[in-house]
């Protein structure tokens, strides 16, 4: 009895130790960056490297928010992610609806396309998009950016949604149906208002991406004023190649958005994701 | 033979009849329209946004390949397969090829078991709920960063000057720091150490997934059986795994075969080519020097090899 319990507690102590192992490994890094962000610059090499600086400033943060090109780098992602998420989620509930309550012909190869598409590399279809953004007028402007995102956001989110819309009971709205509703009617006052669950993960999931995405903002705008956080960072790093501190706090808030959704929506999130992943 | 008289009499009940069957058929007919449109009604969005996002930028990149001078000619001509021979014979793209396997096997692997034994210790029933929620947020976390934000991080870290020459010169016994990113013998190595830092979370979240799946039963039958761990690892967890790991593994090659930004913004295919890749090669050959018909080239190439992956990955989905 004695060993077996002593046998328990070394397991246990061996399991937390290589948690906390992987855990600086996932970790430090991050925490790093915390730390240089409220460094002055002259301490961002110093030797030997402090965690924790005697100098604790805000400076580098105050820098970024009081300067309007990145302010305006910020206000480009918001208004691109969330474009993005809501007319993913829009095209997503109505394609999710078709194929979760409906037979019709070619519904095998149309989901087959819609699968595979994820597989697609971005950088096939860059060169495309650069001539056909700037045929139809779209190169460096908001749409463009909205539009081509959405290639990568749509298909995940139309088989994350109908995966949901399966797990609902077709007599849910068969029966506003047979009241003389129509099919319209139905998805929007019956199916949608209790997917709530489901259209928040597609909904963290698309803006993450959007947020996120880098090689089209890269490719398909031209001027300042129409670049998206993760290209700010990198003209960022070119400007000042030296101010550490800066990038670090310009880092920060640019991920705020996608973690603070994390934090909130986490659990469900992941329950998402995963369902999706595994099965998709 | 004479007509049938006709029965005026009966006439409106025949005309009532024959209007409410047509009534009913014209009803039918709605109904019936109505339910085969209505699905095309609702994926018409999609089959719009999938055709002019998709189907017709890949016809578009096909038929460029085949072209001189394509976007910047009003009006380019057929050259065959010249710009492939082109790009087949450049020793450039046949560096990227090499660095873009090295790259997707080492990240593919390391994702994999990084991914198995922390979602293992994760799974373990020996800590508590809140303890393994806390490690859980922080094993996610590099996964929730942007690419730009990742590579910012790692160039501060790895800068000859950074925290971590500071740390192996002091602590580890190395002679002297690295410049880890711009030194052509660690460049390749470093990068894929960034690739796989950024990129176990999302296997360890899906493996996690997995071994909450497997039913409980099992690894009581291995302990009445009298199985070590290893082999409840090795017969039970293993194979119930299986599927799960096969797909991770196919997902996560055409993902890291993929991988643009990291490497423009860390070490931009430098140096030496060390860590150029297919996709910096085919965006610098479009982007840098304007030869869009050789990009659209290597372009269709990529494409070609990723199809490869996930015909492997569409039929692993059949199969389970």
């Amino acid at each position: 009895m004695l060993t077996r319990k002593r046998r328990r507690l070394g397991a246990k102590i061996a399991v937390f130790t290589g948690l906390c192992l992987g855990a600086a490994f996932a970790g430090l890094p991050v925490v790093w960056m915390l730390s240089t962000s409220f460094k002055t610059n002259g301490e961002v090499f110093a030797v030997p490297p402090k965690l924790f600086t005697k100098n604790f400033s805000f400076d580098a943060y105050t820098a970024i928010l009081s300067d309007g090109a990145q302010l305006r780098f910020f206000l480009n992602s918001y208004i691109v992610a969330l474009s993005v998420t809501a007319l993913t989620l829009f095209v997503a509930i109505l394609a999710a609806y078709g194929f979760s309550r409906y037979e019709f012909p070619l519904k095998k190869s149309i989901n087959a396309v819609i699968v595979s598409v994820q597989a697609v590399p971005p950088i096939t279809l860059v060169i495309p998009y650069f001539g056909l953004v700037v045929a139809l007028g779209l190169y460096n402007t908001y749409p463009g950016l909205i539009l081509t995102h959405m290639v990568f956001t749509l298909p995940y989110a139309i088989i994350m949604m109908t995966a949901y819309f399966n797990t609902l009971p077709k007599e849910l709205d068969e029966s506003v149906k047979v009241d003389g509703a129509s099919s319209w009617t139905a998805l929007w006052r019956v199916l949608v208002p209790i997917s709530v669950p489901g259209m928040v993960a597609v909904g963290v999931y698309t803006f993450m991406i959007s947020w996120n995405e880098y090689l089209f903002a890269l490719t398909l705008t031209r001027t300042d004023d129409m670049r998206t956080v993760p290209i700010g960072i990198q003209l960022l790093m070119g400007q000042h190649s030296y101010e550490w501190n800066q990038m670090m706090a310009m880092s920060i808030l640019g991920s705020i958005p996608v973690l603070v959704l994390f934090l909130l929506f986490q659990r469900r999130f992941i329950g998402g994701l995963t369902s999706g992943a595994v099965k998709a | 033979m004479e007509p049938a008289k006709l029965d005026h009499a009966a006439l409106p009940r025949v005309a009532a009849v024959a209007s409410e069957a047509r009534a009913t058929l014209w009803g039918r007919a709605r109904r019936f329209l109505a339910k085969s449109a209505a699905p095309f009604g609702y994926i018409s969005p999609t089959l719009i946004l999938v055709s002019v996002l998709m189907l017709i930028p890949i016809a578009m990149v096909v038929s460029y390949s085949f072209k001189d001078n394509v976007i910047v000619q009003q009006n380019p001509v057929s050259v065959g397969l010249a710009n492939y021979t082109k790009v087949l014979t450049d020793p450039d793209f046949l560096a990227a090829l090499k660095n873009t396997f090295v790259f997707i096997t080492a990240s593919t692997v390391a994702h994999l078991v990084l991914g198995l034994g922390f979602a293992m210790m994760l799974n373990t029933s020996l800590l508590s709920g809140v303890t393994k929620t806390i490690f859980r947020i922080i094993y996610i976390l590099p996964w929730l960063f942007t690419v730009a934000v990742i590579a910012v991080i790692w160039r501060l870290m790895l800068d000859p000057a950074g925290v971590v020459n500071y740390l192996l010169t002091t602590a580890g016994g190395m002679q002297e720091g690295v410049n880890w990113l711009s030194d052509p013998g660690t460049a390749l190595w470093a990068l894929t150490f960034i690739n796989i830092w950024a990129g176990f979370p999302f296997f360890m979240i899906s493996i996690l997934a997995g071994l909450q799946g497997i039913s409980g039963d099992l690894y009581e039958a291995a302990s009445v059986d009298g199985a070590s761990p290893f082999r409840q690892f090795w017969n039970v967890t293993l194979p119930q795994l299986r599927p799960v790991l096969i797909s991770m593994a196919v997902l996560d090659l055409i993902w890291t075969s993929q991988q643009f930004a990291l490497i423009w913004m860390t070490t931009g295919g430098g140096p030496l080519n060390v860590t150029e890749m297919l996709s910096t090669y085919t965006y610098k050959q479009a982007f840098s020097s304007y030869e869009f018909a050789t990009a659209s080239a290597s372009a269709v190439i990529v494409l070609l090899l990723t199809m490869i992956l996930a015909f492997f990955y569409v039929r692993l989905q059949r199969e389970r």
